[in-house]
């Protein structure tokens, strides 16, 4: 062929991934490189994220599970080894230790003898979502927000290509959100980001434009495409108005949106795996297809997303969907489908006018602060998420494999229980050897020193960025630095949002309440249920959804929500004198959370009260758990509630029987 | 002891009764807590608990929420405001709910913190809304803490409710919410300045507090205290016990037998003389006692 159509460039290539140790990851990093993957995604485990050194009581079980552990300079310098990291596009999901992180970040780079002014990338850093949705918040709203505003007020002169937020409408997907919650909360987060950014007495007004052309969106992308083009389309056209009208952005080029994605993940499913590939490729064409608002950056799930995590052939199998897509079709060759599209217009109209409405009664709340404080936003996604899975229980959403079409040929891709990645039990082990002759190696002195310096910084006011880099270098622990944010500027539990919610209308499980009330009886009180969480998991939907389900088939509900100790959840059942327990755990460390909630009830004399669980559960695991004492453990294939309901009701009433 | 089986029941009084008679005189403080729904009460405890127990003190909380009327479910939020506990056995909390009235609130609230006041320095009831449930709490509260929400308006549903009348100590709470706080505050003060003053010679302090940012709460806590220390030097602490004690046999009996019953044994009058003179040793005992003779005269009648 002589005339070679023009193809525009392709979106970055991101596997979001990372666990075991630096050194299991960066040879991971390197791989997915030279399978053509264009830009790295990390994935931090739960106390890298939620600010815990690895041997911290509350990271038992968590060290190198869902991502690697970064536990202080030589972590990252390990992370980045034969990577330069000024060349690299790198994108952290890292939100109330972003700064921590980025400070490493910028030492590595120093150490690498390469200027940190060049650093490309992203600090996700939208702490909003982490309230709302993602769980792995720290401190209060107000000092959150202000450490935000640290970083984008740092960045923007002396890193200048680094976006120091990624504004996540995708979590708020995952936690139920409707297309128009999505954006209007979305929205409200970045308000009051560039808010408090515009009252600095640090950035000049004339920063403002570049700051608002650093600030990036990270979106979700469901199985409703074209009401997903639809709403990419709306949020191009919303932040345009919004930059412009609200902070006085007049060049089109500061005003554009950039977003990257990862496709939706809580509608891949248990039941038929071999279909989510499927609905992963659908998805993607929703923020591919429209040029207009084509995403800068992908990310995509495996198929085996419901059974755990994924190993490295699974997700070279997602990495190739988004090559054959952009090599190989010829959707990179034209100009926008849809422009002139009167069925896309009407449909991103309607959208902008719902969510507009939406992101209006948000700040006249008072923004995102407010909402976050009142419960508003995340009671309304709690109630989202129950209509979703209410639908899906009636039959009125069709899941392919779930609620319909459900029989099925043995699946090949699931035998045997070699489909998911195991991360080595000894990961735990070996990364805290190594931080401990870390410590020994350091100077305490210095350490003291860096310390101090963000201690006093801190209190005065002064940015957190500067005192950071400089603890980077000394050698402080991820631990050591959020130790004294906690010091300084105090802790935070979010609302669960469930509490105060109206019963629902339209409900399965009449028959299920009826037992409750005649167990009730027989009890001499109604049945009280403790749901828990234990350890840093933040997957909440579960308990949520299970709590509500509970509290309307008439049992007495406590659920204090996401991050609790073994020995607090003992307590709480021991002070409350609840019937039965329920544990709900997706992050795999089941293991060896739900033996420890059991040895603290056993301690309490309480080994008689019954406990269930549910979550990410291997099979093999679930027999274990079993075999420990558990009497029922349920994994995302059982979606419909009020069965589980009522098997809760049969393990209150043998228990009953028993004693 | 929230069991409603009437052997259980029986038993648990049985075992109050004995409990409530050696608990030493004054023992611990008891306070009640109310003010509307979300004006922070549960938020404000969490910060009072934390306060306390970094004193050293012992703390019971005893937390009712609403329940659905429909399912008769509920989902009990006030725990979740409670951070400061930890896995620390110096703090107990106990949610409950509303329920159906029948002998469920009145009962189990005042039997919860008859135990807790065995084994803690300090018990807190928080109770919800405004109006109704005052009573319960004022039956087991030797101070009554009424939390105000700051807002416009305000003023108006404190007359209505008749609210001002009761508490001993006010806090306006979200005073980071500056000139609102301060004007429900002040309101309140006014409102306070104009109602008769407490025959006791108490004058109900109004406070600004606030939970979220844990301002105010030593203050607060110095009020609570000075108001028990007013109570025990002017010799009411027994009193107001002891008139607590008898409006609770009277409308636990009330509730569980209805006006039916008390007209059985002479009626209600009679029923509330009857408990004025009786030494009420244990509110548990009077209630079983009676609740016996109202039982054995509805059986003859
Ligand atoms: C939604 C989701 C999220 C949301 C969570 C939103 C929220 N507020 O809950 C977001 C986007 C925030 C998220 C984040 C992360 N996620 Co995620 N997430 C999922 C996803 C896609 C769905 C889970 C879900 O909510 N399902 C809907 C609810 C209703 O179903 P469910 O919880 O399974 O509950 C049902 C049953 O299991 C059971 N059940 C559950 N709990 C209980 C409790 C009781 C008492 C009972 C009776 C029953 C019961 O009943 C329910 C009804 O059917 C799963 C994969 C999947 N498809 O399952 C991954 C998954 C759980 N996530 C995973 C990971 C790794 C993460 C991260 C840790 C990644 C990272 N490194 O940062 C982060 C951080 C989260 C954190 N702080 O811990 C992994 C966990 C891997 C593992 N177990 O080995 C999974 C399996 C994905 C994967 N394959 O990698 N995630
Ligand atoms: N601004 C502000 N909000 C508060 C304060 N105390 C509580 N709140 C908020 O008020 C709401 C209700 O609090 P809660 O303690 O549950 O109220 P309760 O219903 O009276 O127990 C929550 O959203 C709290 O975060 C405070 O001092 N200041
Ligand atoms: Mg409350």
């Amino acid at each position: 062929m002589s005339d070679t159509p023009h193809r525009d460039r392709p979106w970055v290539f991101r596997t979001y991934s990372g666990h075991s140790s630096a050194e299991a990851s960066n040879t991971l990093y390197r791989t997915n490189l030279a399978k053509g993957q264009t830009g790295l995604s990390v994935a931090f485990d739960l106390p890298t994220q939620t600010g815990y050194d690895s041997d911290h009581p509350l990271a038992r079980g968590e060290v190198g599970k869902v991502g690697v552990p970064i536990g202080h300079v030589e972590d990252m310098e390990t992370l980045f080894r034969d990577i330069p990291v000024e060349q690299m596009n790198t994108s952290m999901t890292i939100n109330a230790t972003a700064a921590w992180l980025l400070s490493l970040l910028v030492a590595v780079a120093e150490r690498q003898g390469s200027d940190p002014k060049l650093l490309q990338g992203t600090t996700q850093n939208d702490i909003v979502k982490e309230y709302l949705s993602r769980g792995t918040y720290v401190f209060p709203p107000e000092p959150s927000l202000r450490l935000i505003s640290d970083m984008v007020a740092y960045t923007v002169d002396e890193i200048p290509k680094w976006n120091p937020i990624n504004v996540c409408s995708y979590h708020l997907q995952e936690a139920g959100a409707t297309p128009a919650q999505e954006i209007a909360y979305s929205m409200a987060t970045a308000v009051a980001v560039l808010d408090a950014v515009a009252a600095r007495d640090d950035v000049p007004a004339e920063a403002i434009p570049r700051v608002v052309a650093r600030i990036s969106f990270f979106l979700n992308a469901g199985i409703r495409f074209v009401e997903e083009i639809c709403k990419a389309r709306a949020m191009t056209e919303i932040w345009d108005e919004l930059t412009r009208e609200r902070y006085g952005v007049d060049d089109p080029k500061a005003r554009r949106f950039r977003y990257g994605v990862q496709v939706n993940s809580l509608g891949l499913t248990e039941a038929q795996p071999e279909n989510n590939v499927i609905r992963i490729v659908l998805e993607t064409l929703g923020v591919t297809m429209s040029k207009k608002a084509r995403c800068r950056a992908l990310q995509l799930p495996a198929w085996n997303e419901a059974l755990g995590l994924p190993r490295p052939w699974d997700q070279q199998w997602s990495l190739r969907i988004q090559q054959v897509l952009a090599y190989e079709t010829d959707l990179l060759e034209h100009e926008d489908l849809f422009d002139g599209s009167r069925v896309v217009e009407a449909r991103t109209r309607a959208l902008m006018e719902e969510s507009l409405a939406e992101l209006e009664k948000v700040l006249e709340m008072g923004g995102a602060v407010a909402a976050i404080e009142n419960a508003y936003m995340k009671r309304q996604l709690v109630e989202s998420q129950s209509q979703r899975l209410r639908a899906i229980e009636s039959g009125d959403i069709t899941v392919v494999g779930v609620n319909r079409f459900t029989e099925t040929e043995p699946s090949p891709l699931v035998e045997g229980d070699q489909s998911i990645l195991k991360v080595d039990e000894s990961a735990e082990r070996e990364q805290i050897e190594r931080l401990e002759a870390f410590r020994s190696r350091r100077s305490q002195a210095d350490v003291e020193a860096a310390l101090q310096n963000l201690r006093d910084v801190l209190k005065q006011g002064g940015n957190v960025m500067p005192p950071s880099i400089r603890a980077a270098h000394a050698g402080v622990t991820t631990g050591e630095w959020a130790d004294v944010l906690r010091e300084i500027v105090g802790e935070y539990r979010a609302p669960t949002g469930v509490a105060d919610r109206p019963v629902a209308q339209r409900e399965s499980g009449a028959e299920t309440r009826q037992r409750v009330d005649e167990l009730s009886r027989d009890l001499g009180r109604r049945i009280k249920i403790l749901v828990g969480k234990p350890g840093l998991d933040g997957h909440s939907n579960g308990a949520e959804q299970i709590a509500v389900k509970a509290r309307d088939v008439g049992m007495e509900v406590v659920y204090e929500g996401i991050r609790l100790t073994p020995q607090e959840i003992a307590q709480s059942a021991r002070d409350e004198g609840v019937h039965v327990i329920g544990l709900s755990i997706l992050s795999g460390s089941h293991g060896v959370l739900v033996l420890d909630v059991l040895k603290e009830l056993a301690t309490r004399g309480l080994d008689h009260l019954p406990v269930v669980v549910g979550g990410i559960i291997p099979e093999e695991d679930a027999e274990t758990l079993r075999a420990a004492g558990v009497r029922r453990v349920y994994t995302p294939k059982d979606f419909d509630m009020a069965r589980i309901m009522g098997e809760i009701v049969d393990v209150v009433a043998e228990s009953a029987a028993a004693a | 002891m929230d069991d409603a089986r009437p052997e259980r029941r029986a038993a648990a009084f049985e075992l109050l009764d004995a409990l409530e008679r050696r608990l030493p005189f004054p023992g611990a403080a008891r306070v009640g807590m109310t003010g509307a729904p979300g004006a922070g009460k549960s938020t404000l405890l969490d910060g009072l608990v934390r306060f306390l127990r970094a004193r050293g003190e012992t703390v019971g909380v005893i937390a009712v929420d609403p329940s659905s009327r429909r399912s008769g479910g509920a989902l009990l939020g006030d725990r979740i405001r409670m951070g400061s506990r930890g896995a620390d056995t110096g703090v107990f909390f106990r949610s409950m709910a509303a329920r159906e009235r029948l002998g469920g609130l009145a009962d189990a609230t005042r039997a919860s913190a008859v135990v807790l006041a065995a084994a803690f320095d300090r018990v807190f009831v928080e109770t919800v809304g405004v109006g109704q449930s005052e009573s319960d709490v004022s039956s087991v509260a030797d101070t009554l803490l009424y939390v105000a929400q700051p807002g416009a308006g305000d003023m108006l549903q404190f007359m209505k409710a008749g609210i001002l009348e009761l508490p001993d100590v006010f806090a306006v709470n979200k005073a980071d919410l500056g000139a609102v706080a301060e004007r429900t505050a002040a309101e309140l003060g006014a409102g306070l300045g104009l109602s008769a003053p407490q025959d006791s010679g108490w004058t109900p302090p109004v406070l600004q507090v606030s939970a979220r940012d844990a301002q105010g709460i030593d203050s607060l806590v110095e009020a609570l205290d000075a108001h028990r220390r007013h109570l025990e030097e002017a010799g009411d602490l027994a009193s107001r016990r002891r008139r607590a004690a008898e409006a609770w046999a009277l409308e636990s009996l009330e509730i569980r037998y209805g006006s039916f019953g008390l007209a059985a044994i002479g009626g209600r009058e009679a029923v509330a003389a009857r408990l004025r003179d009786d030494a009420l040793e244990s509110a548990f005992a009077v209630v079983r006692r009676i609740g016996a003779e109202i039982e054995e005269a509805l059986r003859k009648s």
